[in-house]
């Protein structure tokens, strides 16, 4: 089985977010990437599958140079390569037509991709890369077998979750649940050293357009005082959500 | 052209959400100069649509689509809006719907903006505000394609009422079979409970709260307001609640019109999560705790005396307002 596990690269969660040139780009000054967390709990996932099934796994991101040390610390992780697009990621249809590209030469059988990334929440691009490749799709997973060509995988839906049987070739767009938090791998000496051996693959972009831009940024309006109620004024409480906030 | 909007039902009753965005496709075609069409699938009382300016519905009545399938539905959408050569497509926020949306944007060749909060800045060009870096901030994108999909935050519009006439037309979507490949084989849900999604009010707990065996007060509280129950990363990462109630910038989104959180910190990634949700209430030993800070109305105390007194009183003013 040949994976592909899709890398997007972000912000760290702790990021304060900043816009800047008058307000229409993101502030990268001071900002720490890292690989999206959806993203890592795939990478992990295909890291069970390789060692117990022997599947092979590459990386791919769309992304400039400053992107490799995110796309270096999946393979210290254990990813065998990488192909970085030699792009900036102006929106998700551009992403997922370079992706489908690299899927098509690849031949991979199975593509993790996350729920969505963390910066701008798109939430599209493994959708978007399935369909132009006529793969299936499965959103939000949660868990995912593979026993021959049969694929078993959880999503998760608004109050539960659902089974679905499917088959390869197939798209997840994962998250957490896939593996479990303590599962997450920090890369040790010796993954960190082998990485520098493994192969980078950069190619450019096929020529593609995007049909979204962000035009503006804006950050949320600052919060007003909290209107602190004394604990042993259970009423007050009450009485402010009834008749102030008016949300009982 | 018209503007189409899909509006999700279950067991043939329309979601709550089906309102907000049939709202929304009024809005965005009265900015158009044109009227608002609605795309349901196995919809029992199609014409309740006319409330929230929808002036025609194509109902699909198909036992094939009895559970959903994304590829299936996403085809049925795209074959409605060819039919009403509708160039705005618009949609909810649900995990079905998230699901569903990228497929028909790559069908379409469109352009697709999730998250949105607020009606179109200006339809020409076609600009939309949406949330960015997980609430963190805002942009305002530009779609340039020809065909447009706005997919709407739960709870960002809100519901508009507008009477207007409708017709429910029956409509007929050729079916492929290669939509099928995947198939549902087991759902496992709450049924009779809010979920997150769609609570307008969400009960969350967090480590303060000691251990699995106290969550039964975050429950009756739950239960006292009709909430749902969340909880934050650790709590689900420690195996004390299920992880379908981790909320937070990596979980679920919260976007209720109320938000109670208790013995939770507030760090940034929880409160990345929430800060959509209008009114947040926070119940926290420590005075200090971020929390404090994001929260609308606040009680420094114990939760374990706190909550059973917030139970009780609630259960009067509920007796009294019943
Ligand atoms: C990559 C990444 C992603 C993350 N994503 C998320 C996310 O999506 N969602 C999320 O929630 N977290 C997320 N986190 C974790 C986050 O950083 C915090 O660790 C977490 O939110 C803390 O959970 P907590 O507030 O329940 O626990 P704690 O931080 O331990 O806080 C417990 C709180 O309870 C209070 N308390 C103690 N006893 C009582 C009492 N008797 N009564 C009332 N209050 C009491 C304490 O004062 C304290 O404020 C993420 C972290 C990382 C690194
Ligand atoms: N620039 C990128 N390069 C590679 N993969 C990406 C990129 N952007 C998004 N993805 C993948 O698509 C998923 C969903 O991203 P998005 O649609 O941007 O929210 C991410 O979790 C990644 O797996």
């Amino acid at each position: 089985m040949k994976i592909l596990v899709c890398l997007s690269n972000v912000p760290d969660t702790t990021s304060k977010i900043n816009f800047t040139d008058g307000d229409t780009k993101f502030d990268t000054n001071g900002v720490q990437f890292v690989i999206n967390p959806n993203d890592e709990f795939g990478l992990t996932r295909a890291m069970w599958f390789k060692e117990k099934q022997g599947a092979t796994v590459h990386v791919a991101t769309v992304g400039e140079a400053s992107t490799e040390p995110t796309i270096r610390k999946a393979l210290a992780i254990g990813a065998d390569e990488a192909i970085r697009v030699n792009a900036v990621p102006t929106d998700g249809f551009f992403v997922a037509e370079q992706l489908a590209e690299i899927v098509k030469n690849g031949e991979y059988d199975l593509v993790i991709a996350g729920r969505e990334s963390i910066d701008y929440n798109g939430g599209m691009v493994p959708g978007i890369l399935a369909t132009l490749l006529g793969m299936n799709f499965v959103n939000t997973c949660i868990s995912l077998e593979i026993d021959g060509n049969n694929a078993t995988a959880t999503r998760e839906i608004d109050g539960g979750k659902e089974k679905l049987a499917t088959t390869l070739p197939l798209v997840i767009g994962g998250q957490k649940g896939l593996v479990a938090e303590s599962d997450l791998r920090i890369p040790n000496m010796r993954g960190i050293m082998m990485a520098r051996q493994k192969k980078l693959n950069v190619v450019e972009p096929t020529s593609s357009n995007s049909v979204t831009a962000d035009v503006k940024f804006e950050k949320p309006a600052p919060k007003g005082k909290v209107t602190l109620v004394d604990a042993d004024n259970i009423d007050e409480l009450i009485n402010l959500l009834h008749n102030e906030a008016k949300v009982i | 052209m018209s503007v189409l909007v899909y509006t999700e039902s279950e067991n043939g009753k329309f979601k709550k959400n089906a309102h907000e965005v049939a709202s929304y496709a009024y809005e965005v075609a009265k900015q158009l100069g044109t009227t608002a069409t609605a795309i349901s699938i196995n919809a029992s009382k199609a014409e309740e649509l006319g409330d929230f300016g929808i002036s025609k519905v194509l109902n699909v009545s198909n036992d094939q689509l009895k559970t959903f399938n994304a590829k299936a539905f996403a085809n049925v959408i795209g074959q409605a809006a060819e039919k009403e050569a509708a160039k705005v497509i618009i949609l909810s926020s649900s995990a079905d719907t998230k699901f569903l949306a990228p497929i028909l944007t790559a069908q379409l060749e469109a352009g697709y903006v999730p998250n949105v909060v607020s009606a179109p800045e200006s339809t020409s060009p076609f600009k939309v505000k949406r949330t960015v870096f997980s609430n963190k901030g805002f942009a305002i994108t530009e779609i340039s394609s020809e065909i447009k999909i706005v997919g709407v935050s739960n709870n960002a519009f809100g519901n508009a009422e507008n009477k207007t006439a409708t017709t429910v037309e029956s409509f007929e979507p050729s079916l492929k079979d290669d939509s099928f490949t995947t198939k549902s084989i087991e759902i496992d849900k709450v049924v009779g409970k809010a979920t997150i999604a769609d609570a307008d009010i969400v009960v969350s707990g967090g480590r303060g709260l000691k251990g699995p065996e106290n969550w039964g007060m975050i429950e009756e509280l739950a239960e006292v307001l009709g909430a749902a129950t969340a909880c934050s990363k650790p709590v689900s990462d420690l195996g004390w609640r299920p992880h379908g109630e981790h909320v937070g910038q990596t979980g679920k989104p919260v976007a209720s019109n109320l938000y109670i959180a208790i013995g939770i910190s507030g760090a940034i990634q929880h409160l990345a999560g929430v800060s959509s949700s209008k009114v947040k209430v926070v119940i926290n030993t420590d005075p200090e705790a971020p929390f404090f800070k994001a929260a609308d109305y606040g009680i420094v105390g114990d939760a374990f005396e706190v909550v059973p007194k917030l139970i009780e009183k609630l259960k009067e003013f509920k007796a009294q307002n019943a």
